[in-house]
Parts: structure tokens; C-alpha cells; sequence
């Protein structure tokens, strides 16, 4: 059973996955880490208005993301899912652009990306995982639509509504909730009636799991078996990672209004990149020398993204008007031309 | 009411004439969608084997199957999130929410989701969906089921909408709707779904966003769409006894709406009235008179004059008829534009 608290102290095997795996699931949680950190600096630094920490969820988030298939499968963020976008192979510049607000969705083409856009309303992208599941069945492919959402988002009716559908459309649609405990001030005993959100699966017919979202091969195995059910037809999975938002939940938060930073700086000490380490080295799939080549390529990754975000081009102003319909309308190419004569003015 | 639910297939062949009601001419015009493009989907609550509560869609799960034509658990929220991730794996939605005040549980999807994806992508992931939503009051129906939204659709960036008035328009604007690759809110007016016309089974030629004038006249324009337009016509006739010629303008796309279109008929006739069955307060008709004064400001004789429904809850039974603009609401208001 995963612990709802930290002691501080935990240890976690991967045995079960091979050497190369785990080393790609290291390389893309020390690179999501790294970038996080050179995020914090971006929004202190006044490039960012503000971010969003990943910080202590990365196995949750590269574990599953690197148990699907990204030339057929398809992903629906919210707004905290760097590292999986990282992990899934998202353009991360372009992913980077949502938190410099240069645009909402992010820079990143969602199609190519097969990673929808990044999304404010938690819970609002839940069910187009679900249309996107069906429609899938419907063309007889094979892709599974992932959909992540958080403890608070559970709380929404659309999260209700998109597992029901799922489970009376058989869609193979894997609904990965982040429990990381504090939906921004709010805990897990005053959102999660009856404490699980795995255990509402039942419910709905479908399978959930609750898996230790610290532990990234718990998670890989337990997402990867959640996609070869949805691939053979068996219908969707609620995947319940546990795990812990150490950080504030954005940079303009405050938790010591709220919670005992004692109980976070626990979880930090359970650190998944920490866990992973001991466990490739107990496991023989890596030396201390090999991780720490990786480190310095992570690193070096994460500062190229943060160069590329800080000094990508900001959008022309008339991109106002582009895309808001595929074929405009006359009265708003008059405000276009409106707009076009106050900034010549 | 069930007495006038007749079975919604329709006769009839491409080119031909034939005279419809207008749920059999929006069956119709959803066969012909269904039959050219493998990517069109229609679904929602009751649409298949009921065929709908008011049998628009009779008839179509048996010619084109479970897969193209299928039921929904009752979530409105969750039809219109299914429609995004539909048309985001390449399909072209053509969802239905029962009544028009079951949208609101689903505003959240079509106004933060369907209208903006195409724009949050950058034109990656456009939104071809289609909302049929039976719309207007009029039918003695609980409460609910008479609502009229929309200035709210309107007003939300991304969004076309369309009101047709009678069976040929509800054919034509459903193949144009549902052909375009921007999300359209096509509000059906439930009071006229009975209503027998002649329909041409042809291809639409007027462009989206064009208005249409169904009786030229040249005292005054009155300006309508859905339901209205027909009682608009009850009231140019009877006011043609009495010597005062009123052009009826369908306005019928209420976004993109037709500036020009309603600035050259009230030049013409230098006097407008708009009427809605929506609350008067924020509702279309206030963008119309606006859109009139600013197109013709000069060739005004009066101020531009609203006949709407009450800035009330929308009415039970009884209520309805005296909540509704009622012929001689219009009359009155047409004499006052006459007369200022």
C-alpha cells in the first residue's frame, strides 16, 4: 500500500524493468527536475509572471508518460504535466512558452505532438480523452487516450461524467490521477470523499489501481499494463499516483498559511529522482559515474530549453485575430483592421 | 404534442421539391450529411433508436448504424467534451443536447473548450462541431425547455450561430453549418419543427452570415430569426389590410451577423423593430439596433424599437403566450416607429 506520509526514509526496486528503461526514465526526471528549478529562476528572474512546480512528482508524471506509444496514442494535460510532456517528447521550448505566457495552449503543435493543449479548467480535458478514445474504437485504431487531472480536479462533475462514459463506451482511455495531496490549499480529507480515487473505479466498472507515484517503476508497470487493457479492448483505468506537491502551489502561493512545511520536507526527503538512484545502483543498471554523465547532460538539456524560452519571439499582435475561426467573419477583420490602425497610430 | 410528432423520414430525391416540416427537413439535411462524409457523427441522448424527443433524427441509427449515429449517457457536459476529442481524432461532430436550457450544464465545455480550441492551438485542433439545439419557447413545455441563449453563444468568441426560420432554411443552414470547419450552435425552433413547407433539395447558395428578406416592404423592417419570423409575417399581413407595407428580414446567422444586410433594408424603409422571444436586457436585439443605427444612422426616422420577451424566468403554460411577443406587441410597436 503506498504510505500517505513520508517518513523521510523508503526504498524501491527496479528489478522488474530493464537497464535501458530505467535509465531513460532517470534521464527524463533529472531533466524535468533541472528545468523546474531553471523555471523557479525564470519567474524570480521576472521572465516568468509565474509557474507551476513539478518538483517531487516526476516519477508520477515520466513513469506513465513513457509507458505510451507517442505515434499513436494521445495525451490531455491540465497545467502541471511538464515532465510528461518531457518524457512524452513534447517540442519543450514550445511547451516551456505556456508559463513565459506567451500563449495559453503553449507553442507546441498539439497534432504532431499527439499531446493536447495545456489546459486551465481541471477536469475540462477528462472527457475529450474520452471522445478522443471513442473516436479511436470507432476508426478500429489502436491508440489509448491518457488523460491527467489531479486530487482537486477529481472533485469535478466532468471528471464523474468522462469515467461513466468511458465505462458504458468500453473507451480505452486511461484517467491518471496526480494525488499529490494538496489541491493548492486545500487536503486530501477535505476534497476526496472516502479517501480513494482509485476506489471510485469500482463504481463505474472499470479498473483502478493506486500505485506509489514516487516510485516511477511502480508507476511505468502499473501504466503499462493500463495500456495493454485498453489496446486488447478491455476498457478504460483509473490510475491513482500518490505522491506529494512539495512545492507551493505556484510560485505566487504561500503554504505557510496553511500546512506544516515539517510535512513537506519529509516528502523531499522521499524524493523520487533519490529513490531511482539507489534502486539503478542496487539493480546494477547504472554506476555512479554513469548517473552522473546523465546529471550533466540533463543539466545542460534544461538549459538549452530555458535559453530557447526566454528568448523566443514574443507573438505579433495580430495573432489576435488568426485563429479564431478557420474562416473569418467580416465583422472581425473590421476590428482587425481596427486594431492594425490604432498600433500604426 | 405527441399527435404532432409524425415519423421524420422524408420523401423526396437531390433537386427535387418536396414539401416538409421542418424536423423532417433537418432529418433530411443530417441523411445527406451522414451519406457524403464518413466523418460526420451524430449523437446524444435519445437520438438513436427514439430518434430524438422530437424525432429529428428518426430513422438515421437504422440506415447508418450504431457507429455513426449512437445515445450518450444524459451528461451534457460530457457530450460536448466527447465532441472535442472526437474532432480532435479527425471526426466532424454533430452532437445534440435535448433542450436549450441543458446547454447551461455544458457552457463550460462549449464556451472554455469547443470555441477556443482551434485558437489555443493555433489552428492545430480545429473544432468542426455542429450543437443541434432545439431552442425558443412555445410549446407549452416545463421549465427548462423554452429558453433562448443566444446572446450568450454570440457573445463567446469562436462560436457561429444559426437560427433557421422555416423547413428550407433548416436545410440549407444545417449543411452549411455542419460542412464549415468552425463550431456553429444551430438553434432549432421547436415551435416551427411542425411546420410543412416547400423545400428544394438543392445545395445552399447564400454564404454564412447573410440575412434574407422574406416579404419586401417599405414602411418599416421587422427583424427576426426562429420562430419569430413566421410571427413576424402574421403581423406584416395583417398590417398590409391596413394600408402599411413591412419587410421581414431573416436574420437567421445571428454571428457572424449581417451588418449590411439589415443597413440596406432600413435605409430602404427607414424604420426598424426588432424582435426576440430572449429578455430584453443585454439580448441580440440590442446588437441589431446598434448595428442599424451605425449602419444607416442617417436615413433613421425613429429610434430603432425592441419587442422581446420579459427580463422574467421563462414561464410556465399560460404565461408563455402573454411572456412571448405577441402579434399585437409588434403592432404596437411598429405604430410607434410610424408614428415618432
Amino acid at each position: 500500500m503506498p504510505p500517505r506520509e513520508s517518513t523521510g526514509q523508503a526504498t524501491i526496486t527496479v528489478e522488474h524493468l530493464s537497464p535501458e528503461l530505467t535509465r531513460g526514465l532517470y534521464r527524463d526526471m533529472r531533466t524535468a527536475r533541472d528545468l523546474d528549478t531553471e523555471a523557479i529562476a525564470l519567474q524570480r528572474q521576472g521572465v516568468f509572471p509565474a509557474y507551476v512546480s513539478v518538483r517531487g512528482q516526476e516519477a508520477a508524471q515520466v513513469g506513465g508518460a513513457a509507458a505510451l506509444d507517442p505515434t499513436r496514442d494521445f495525451v490531455f494535460p491540465t497545467y502541471r504535466e511538464m515532465a510528461a510532456a518531457l518524457a512524452y517528447g513534447v517540442e519543450m521550448v514550445g511547451y516551456m512558452a505556456t508559463h513565459r505566457a506567451l500563449w495559453h495552449g503553449g507553442l507546441y503543435d498539439v497534432m504532431d505532438s499527439r499531446f493536447g493543449a495545456v489546459n486551465a479548467v481541471v477536469g475540462g480535458p477528462v472527457p475529450h480523452a474520452v471522445g478522443w478514445a471513442v473516436g479511436e474504437r470507432l476508426r478500429g485504431g489502436q491508440g489509448v487516450a491518457m488523460a491527467y487531472f489531479g486530487d482537486g480536479a477529481s472533485s469535478e462533475g466532468d471528471v464523474h461524467e468522462a469515467m461513466n462514459f468511458a465505462g458504458v463506451f468500453t473507451a480505452p482511455v486511461i484517467f491518471f490521477c496526480q494525488n499529490n495531496q494538496w489541491a493548492l490549499s486545500v487536503p486530501n480529507h477535505r476534497q476526496v470523499a472516502g479517501g480513494s480515487i482509485a476506489a471510485r473505479a469500482q463504481g463505474y466498472g472499470i479498473e483502478g489501481v493506486l500505485v506509489d507515484g514516487n516510485d516511477v517503476g511502480a508507476v511505468h508497470t502499473a501504466t503499462a499494463e493500463a495500456v495493454r487493457r485498453a489496446r486488447e479492448g478491455g476498457g478504460p483505468t483509473v490510475i491513482e499516483a500518490l505522491t506529494y506537491r512539495v512545492e507551493p502551489h505556484s510560485t505566487s502561493d504561500d503554504p505557510g498559511r496553511y500546512r506544516n512545511e515539517a510535512e513537506a520536507d519529509r516528502w523531499r526527503e522521499r524524493d523520487p529522482l533519490t529513490l531511482l538512484r539507489a534502486a539503478m545502483i542496487e539493480a546494477g543498471h547504472a554506476d555512479e559515474d554513469h548517473l552522473d554523465r546523465i546529471d550533466a547532460e540533463s543539466a545542460k538539456r534544461a538549459e538549452e530549453i530555458r535559453d530557447g524560452v526566454a528568448e523566443a519571439a514574443e507573438p505579433h499582435g495580430s495573432e489576435l485575430f488568426t485563429h479564431v475561426f478557420r474562416e473569418t467573419t467580416e465583422d472581425l477583420t473590421r476590428q482587425h483592421r481596427t486594431w492594425q490602425e490604432e498600433v500604426e497610430l | 404534442m405527441t399527435e404532432l410528432i409524425e415519423r421524420a423520414a422524408a420523401p423526396g430525391t437531390e433537386g427535387e421539391t418536396v414539401e416538409l416540416s421542418m424536423q423532417q427537413a433537418i432529418n433530411r439535411a443530417l441523411r445527406v450529411l451522414l451519406d457524403e462524409d464518413p466523418e460526420v457523427l451524430v449523437f446524444g441522448e435519445d437520438v438513436g433508436a427514439l430518434g430524438g424527443v422530437f424525432r429529428v433524427t428518426d430513422g438515421l441509427q437504422k440506415e447508418f448504424g450504431e457507429q455513426r449515429v449512437f445515445d450518450t449517457p444524459l451528461a451534457e457536459s460530457a457530450i460536448m467534451g466527447m465532441a472535442v476529442g472526437l474532432a480532435m481524432n479527425g471526426w466532424r461532430p454533430v452532437p445534440e443536447l435535448q433542450f436549450d436550457g441543458f446547454a447551461y450544464p455544458a457552457i463550460d465545455q462549449i464556451v472554455n473548450q469547443v470555441a477556443r480550441m482551434n485558437y489555443r492551438t493555433r489552428g492545430a485542433a480545429p473544432m468542426p462541431i455542429t450543437l443541434r439545439l432545439p431552442s425558443f419557447g412555445g410549446i407549452q413545455a416545463p421549465e427548462h425547455h423554452g429558453e433562448s441563449l443566444e446572446a450568450l453563444f454570440a457573445h463567446t468568441p469562436g462560436l457561429k450561430v444559426a437560427a433557421p426560420s422555416d423547413p428550407a432554411e433548416a436545410y440549407s443552414l444545417l449543411l452549411q453549418s455542419v460542412r464549415s470547419d468552425d463550431p456553429v450552435v444551430y438553434m432549432e425552433p421547436k415551435a416551427r419543427y411542425w411546420d410543412r413547407r416547400p423545400v428544394r433539395l438543392s445545395e445552399p447558395t447564400d454564404p454564412i452570415g447573410t440575412s434574407r428578406i422574406v416579404r419586401p416592404g417599405r414602411h418599416a423592417t421587422l427583424v427576426a430569426w426562429g420562430a419569430m419570423v413566421h410571427k413576424c409575417v402574421q403581423v406584416a399581413e395583417l398590417a398590409a389590410e391596413d394600408g402599411v407595407e413591412l419587410e421581414v428580414l431573416d436574420l437567421r446567422w445571428l454571428k457572424p451577423i449581417d451588418a449590411a444586410g439589415l443597413a440596406a433594408s432600413v435605409s430602404r424603409t427607414k424604420r426598424a423593430v426588432v424582435v426576440h422571444e430572449a429578455p430584453l436586457t443585454a439580448g441580440l436585439g440590442a446588437e441589431v439596433a446598434t448595428l442599424i443605427t451605425d449602419g444607416c444612422f442617417r436615413d433613421l426616422a425613429a429610434p430603432v424599437q425592441r419587442v422581446t420577451g420579459f427580463d422574467v424566468p421563462y414561464p410556465a403554460g399560460p404565461l408563455e403566450s402573454q411572456y412571448l411577443p405577441t402579434i399585437d406587441r409588434v403592432l404596437l410597436a411598429v405604430q410607434r416607429t410610424l408614428e415618432y
